[in-house]
């Protein structure tokens, strides 16, 4: 098995080497390495259990690695307490102090760092205003509305002008409206500030659309880190092209030079990095698969199972002649029972090496 | 409003044994004795003789310092217990709770033949020829006493409380750079205060009002107002002055809850208040 790796970036923030970690003898990280760039914004992605929050917990010292190095900003901090660390945390049910008001939530680092009274207060001022709280600060944080906290706490670690804030599922617990709006003003935040954000979710909706770079994680494992647009392009392995949107997989074989075979059909494609007769995995977006004006223009000839309309497309289940289930996300409808052909431009044919199966698959 | 008539009975036995006798403590209070009727207020006068205010206050400051001799003594306690890993929690509790399955005279007396000249202390402290210490019937005796048999009450609150802290809000001060010293002071002690006032409700009440622990470790020379009352109700037959002692007890005690529970400091409520 080898490790996703990654080239160093510009400006280093952080850089975790070779990070191991075992709670109880069982593996929760393994050997993570990871390169986060000053002013970038990291999600680390995956579903529960995968060691995002750990690798977080481990940034922010609140977890020290079994193995491996954690360096800031060129120095290992790994013998550093949580409270020296210049990072500062948004927790994921918040943790907001109950005995103090929202002023005193947020001033409460500057207090700590004993900085004067007008100082404070500006900070604290500008702060509010930041997430457009401003005029609830004697308010107390049990009288505010899930979304209203989440600000609170926010606003709370950003006052104290961290060179990393680390965020744990801050949306998580609000509504899908609200999550939207928030995911935009976090991300406005970040450039606003110019603050490296670390940001973990299981959503990966939420990681493509705020990340400058989204590191896909699972069983304590990178498999992926890259834009967003390259995870979802062009993921490594089955599981990232299963977990980042919808996509059809399917076993083909690459035959020579931008030619591929998969479904009983021969396709042009524009990946050349495969060996003749290698066989590969297929990756097929639901967009990307167009339907033909008649069935016997297309490439393919599927029966439609299902339709769904979703909004802006119809999302179609049909099964190919070979058995194989197909998704197709398209804006014209087939109905039920009816024969379609389907084409797939070269460009949207993703080739990956195979991996043995779904589950346990690193990176081969 | 639709009738509860499960609480009848619970009514019925706070009329009969606590409302009823209240009334007639009151009534003996301001009444003269023998003969009818007779309204008087001599018995609250005598309460503020110079003899009985000693005795008042005595019984105030040596509850005042058990219940801080308790408090300084049962957080770290409480602390232990709630930051001890969730099997050792259960023995420790057991440690703490079985002197209380014993017997509260007993355990009294066990402290008596510990303290006393002939006693297990000064045997040990003779044999590295250390002279006797007269250590029983001393107003520390008393205090031992009371902080010996109430500390569990100060502890257990307190370790409800803790335990029941969000362990994210001590992460989320450390993340804001507060060391461990600061994280205490500024977020989980403040966070403990209800579990710390209602441990210094229920080990000031039973101190102050005590009679049987300053009589076996005092030797009758720390006379308290629970020994007051004993006296003029079951030796010199003063209902009416032992009933305005009683009254004048319980106003104390009311007081001391009301300044305690306004220092509840965001109204999470103290468990017996």
């Amino acid at each position: 098995m080898t490790y996703e790796t990654q080239p160093a970036a510009g400006h280093e923030m952080i850089r975790l080497v070779d990070v191991h970690k075992e709670f109880d003898g069982e593996t929760v990280l393994d050997r993570i390495n990871l390169s986060i760039a000053k002013n970038e914004f990291v999600t680390l992605l995956g579903p529960s259990g995968c060691g995002k929050t750990t690798t977080l917990r481990i940034i922010g010292g609140f977890e020290t690695p079994t193995a491996g190095d954690v360096l800031f900003d060129g120095q290992r901090i790994n013998d550093i307490p949580a409270y020296q660390r210049k990072v500062n945390t948004v927790f994921q049910r918040y943790a907001l102090f109950p005995h103090l008001n929202v002023y005193d939530n947020i001033a409460f680092g500057l207090r700590i760092a004993k900085k004067d009274a007008k100082d404070i207060r500006e900070k604290v001022t500008s702060a509010l205003e930041l997430v457009e709280l401003r005029g609830f600060e004697k308010r107390s944080v049990s009288s505010l509305s899930g979304g209203q906290q989440q600000r609170v706490a926010i606003a709370r670690a950003v006052v104290n002008e961290p060179k990393v804030l680390l965020l744990d599922e801050p949306l998580a617990a609000l509504d899908l409206k609200l999550r939207k709006e928030m995911q935009l003003e976090l991300k406005n935040m970040q450039k606003q500030l110019g603050i490296t954000f670390v940001f973990v979710t299981h959503d990966q909706e939420e990681a493509l659309t705020m990340s400058d770079t989204v590191v896909v994680m699972k069983e304590g494992v990178i498999h992926q880190i890259g834009s967003p647009i390259s995870i979802y392009n062009e993921p490594r392995n089955i599981f990232v092209a299963d977990f980042i949107g919808e996509s059809v997989i399917l076993p083909g074989t690459y035959l020579e030079h931008c030619l591929v075979t998969f479904a009983g059909q021969k396709f042009v494609c524009v990946d050349t990095d495969f060996a003749p007769g290698e066989s590969v995995d297929v990756v097929i977006r639901p967009e990307d698969v167009d339907i033909t004006e008649e069935p016997s223009e297309g490439a393919l000839r599927l029966k439609v199972t299902s339709v769904v309309f979703k909004g802006v497309h119809y999302e179609m289940l049909a099964d190919g002649e070979d058995g194989q289930e197909w998704m197709i996300h398209s804006t014209t409808m087939a109905p039920e029972g009816q024969i379609i052909g389907v084409s797939i431009k070269p460009d949207n044919i993703h080739l990956m090496k195979k991996s043995a199966s779904l589950e346990g698959a690193a990176v081969q | 409003m639709k009738r509860n008539w499960s609480l009848y009975p619970y009514v019925i036995w706070m009329v009969l044994f606590t409302i009823v006798p209240i009334l007639m403590v009151f009534y003996y209070s301001i009444t003269a004795g023998e003969g009818g009727f007779n309204l008087t207020l001599s018995h609250y006068a005598r309460v503020f003789e110079p003899l009985y205010l000693t005795v008042i206050w005595r019984s105030i400051r040596l509850a005042l310092i058990s219940t801080a001799v308790c408090f300084l003594m049962g957080y770290p306690v409480a602390m232990i217990l709630a930051n001890s890993p969730e099997k050792q929690q259960f023995s420790l509790i057991v440690l703490f709770v079985v002197p209380m399955w014993m017997n509260f005279l007993a355990r009294t007396y066990a402290w008596m033949s510990l303290l006393e000249t002939n006693g297990v202390v000064n045997m040990i402290l003779g044999l590295f020829g250390i002279r006797p210490i007269a250590m029983l019937y001393t107003s520390g005796a008393v205090v031992l006493g009371m902080v010996y048999n109430y500390l569990p009450f100060m502890v257990f609150p307190i370790y409800t409380v803790l335990r029941k802290l969000d362990p994210s809000l001590v992460e989320a001060a450390e993340d804001l750079g507060a060391n461990p010293a600061r994280t205490f002071l500024r977020v989980i002690f403040p966070l403990s205060l209800p579990g710390v006032l209602s441990g210094i409700t229920m080990v000031f009440m039973p101190s102050v009002t005590t009679f049987a622990i300053s009589q076996l470790l005092g030797g009758g020379q720390f006379t308290l107002i629970g020994n007051l009352i004993e006296q003029q109700y079951l030796r010199t037959y003063d209902w009416g002055f032992g009933s305005a002692l009683s009254i004048i007890l319980m106003v104390i005690i009311l007081i001391s809850m009301g300044l305690i529970s306004r220092s509840d400091a965001y109204g999470e409520g103290g468990g017996l208040l």
